[in-house]
């Protein structure tokens, strides 16, 4: 199968043997839970949306009224954890668990980069996926979490199109670009999403002797590697996240190929949350239609305040802290 | 493989607001049909029938509602017969009745009952096989299904809506004249059966179009 459109994201089989098949109770003899398949599959539903970081229960509803296909649920969204300068964890279970009640869409939590054991609390309280997320302090400066062997699936970040398909094998079922979350710029999502697909572009006009070497380059699996070129893009869906702020920002990554959109600060720390999330979902729904675009970009208030990257103390993307990516 | 017979060349639209619509596309490009996505009101013109695709029901209504496309979209299903195919969100649109989300926008043009996360979160989703008495399903292997937060036909009009595939008791693949709806997902397959089914459909709806 090498249909584009249908990217071959279900025939990931040699991770259908190691994602934990889980039979549950009261379900029919036969039914299989956690596979690649399932796992990747939300992520597929989720394409053309729009995923917003919200705070608590009320902004989980603007959020759903206002097209949100997905909810990030969060103590503090990135541009708040920038100022405090803390160590940033796992959100308290509580306001997971009234978020998800608030709403009916799927709501995704974080847990720190190697912290297995807040993976594990979340998927115990049910959210529908985890971001092992750079947004908070690593846990773990070598190693990401082994997500094979959860029956919830993952979202991590990546810079490059090595740091995707290593995420990929390590059991990630959906990808998005790193950015620079709680910024309000756009600037390195865009790089993070070229990165990626200019290295695809190159790929695609390899040979199989060069395959191996560009492997080793990148520090991917062969397989993966060999995968991506087939399809000519990631083997799973990929979103931008990191920094957009406006619908022409989320239109702008969209036509840069990406899936889909994560807004985090962009939405609540503007002038009017709930314009500017309906303007959004309007705009990566429409992002080839610039006459939409314009009309969903007026009158829609004040942007939040982006911060420069020189400017910038701490970048996350590439902290020192994980050398391991 | 099934090959369809789309003997007039009909084009299948595929509703491009938010979801798994390229699935659906490279699926019925590779039983040869023509396929053109749709996100206005003027490209719902310009096709014979529409696939409305998996992905969040919420935000595809609510786009649906803001691009003012719902009410011509049930006009061209109900009274001039347009027939359409809807997975899992899209089978959520087209029920009539929709169990805890009575309120929710939807197009509503089938006589089936509907509850949407029937079997809960994500962690609850799962794969399994499918029954059928239809011949097309029962040549080669079992429809495998795959339930991503899915819906569950809770009742269906028994006098209307024909039983093609179940779970248990419940069904999963019902069909009403010219409209078919699943809980499930074949699009993110490789089985292209129940796609090729639709194909059928269309190219009898189109026949029985150019006699009447």
């Amino acid at each position: 199968m090498t249909g584009v459109g249908n990217v071959g994201m279900t025939d990931g089989t040699a991770f259908a043997e190691t994602a934990s098949a889980v039979y549950g109770n009261g379900v029919m003899a036969g039914d299989v839970k956690g596979t690649w398949a399932v796992k990747v599959g939300l992520a597929q539903m989720l394409k053309g949306g729009v995923i917003m970081d919200v705070v608590t229960p009320e902004q989980a509803r603007l959020a759903e009224q206002a097209g949100a296909c997905a909810v990030m649920a969060l103590e503090r969204i990135p541009a708040d954890i920038r100022k405090n300068g803390e160590v940033a964890r796992m959100s308290d279970p509580q306001m997971i668990r009234e978020i998800k009640a608030a709403v009916s869409i799927p709501v995704m939590a974080k847990a720190r980069i190697g912290h297995f054991v807040e993976a594990q609390i979340l998927e115990a309280i049910g959210v529908d996926y985890i971001d092992e997320s750079e947004v908070l302090t690593p846990a773990d400066d070598q190693h990401h979490i082994n997500k094979h062997v959860y029956s919830v699936p993952f979202v991590c970040g990546c810079r490059n199109l090595g740091e995707a398909l290593r995420r990929i094998q390590e059991g990630a079922a959906f990808i998005r670009t790193k950015g620079e979350a709680g910024t309000g710029n756009v600037v390195e999502a865009v790089r993070h999403a070229r990165e990626v697909n200019g290295a695809i572009r190159r790929l695609k006009t390899m040979d199989d002797d060069e395959l191996f070497t560009y492997a080793k380059e990148l520090g991917a699996p062969y397989a993966l590697v060999k995968r991506t070129q087939e399809l000519g893009r990631l083997p799973v869906v990929q979103f931008a996240a990191g920094g957009v702020a406006t619908p022409a920002d989320a239109a702008l990554m969209m036509q840069l190929g990406m899936d889909g959109v994560f807004v985090g600060s962009g939405i609540f720390k503007s002038s009017e949350p709930q314009r500017r999330a309906e303007a959004i979902v309007k705009a990566v729904s429409n992002y080839n239609n610039a006459k939409i675009l314009a009309e969903v970009s007026t009158n829609i208030g004040e942007a939040m305040v982006g911060i420069e990257m020189d400017a910038l103390v701490q970048k996350w993307a590439a902290d020192s802290r994980h050398a391991a990516n | 493989m099934m090959e369809a017979q789309t003997s007039h060349n009909g084009v299948i639209g595929v509703l491009q607001l938010q979801g798994d619509f390229a699935e659906h596309e490279a699926m019925l490009k590779s039983l040869g049909a023509k396929v053109r996505g749709v996100r206005s009101l003027e490209d719902l013109e310009s096709v014979d029938a529409l696939v409305l695709p998996g992905g969040e029901s919420t935000t595809i209504a609510k786009l649906l509602v803001a691009l003012q496309m719902m009410p011509r979209l049930k006009q061209r299903i109900v009274e001039q017969g347009m027939p359409v195919f809807g997975t899992c969100a899209g089978c959520i649109l087209m029920a009539n009745e929709l169990v805890d989300y009575p309120e929710q926008p939807r197009i509503g043009c089938m006589d089936i009952s509907v509850r949407r996360n029937a079997y809960g979160a994500q962690i609850d989703s799962f794969e399994c096989e499918v029954a059928s008495d239809v011949q097309q399903f029962q040549e080669g292997p079992p429809l495998r299904a795959i339930l991503i937060r899915a819906p569950e036909i809770m009742a269906f009009n028994k006098g209307a809506v024909k039983l093609l595939a179940h779970r248990g008791e419940r069904a999963v693949l019902v069909q009403q004249g010219h409209m078919l709806a699943t809980t499930f997902h074949p699009e993110i397959t490789t089985d292209s059966r129940i796609h090729a089914y639709f194909l059928q459909m269309v190219s009898e709806a189109l026949d029985a179009q150019k006699q009447g």
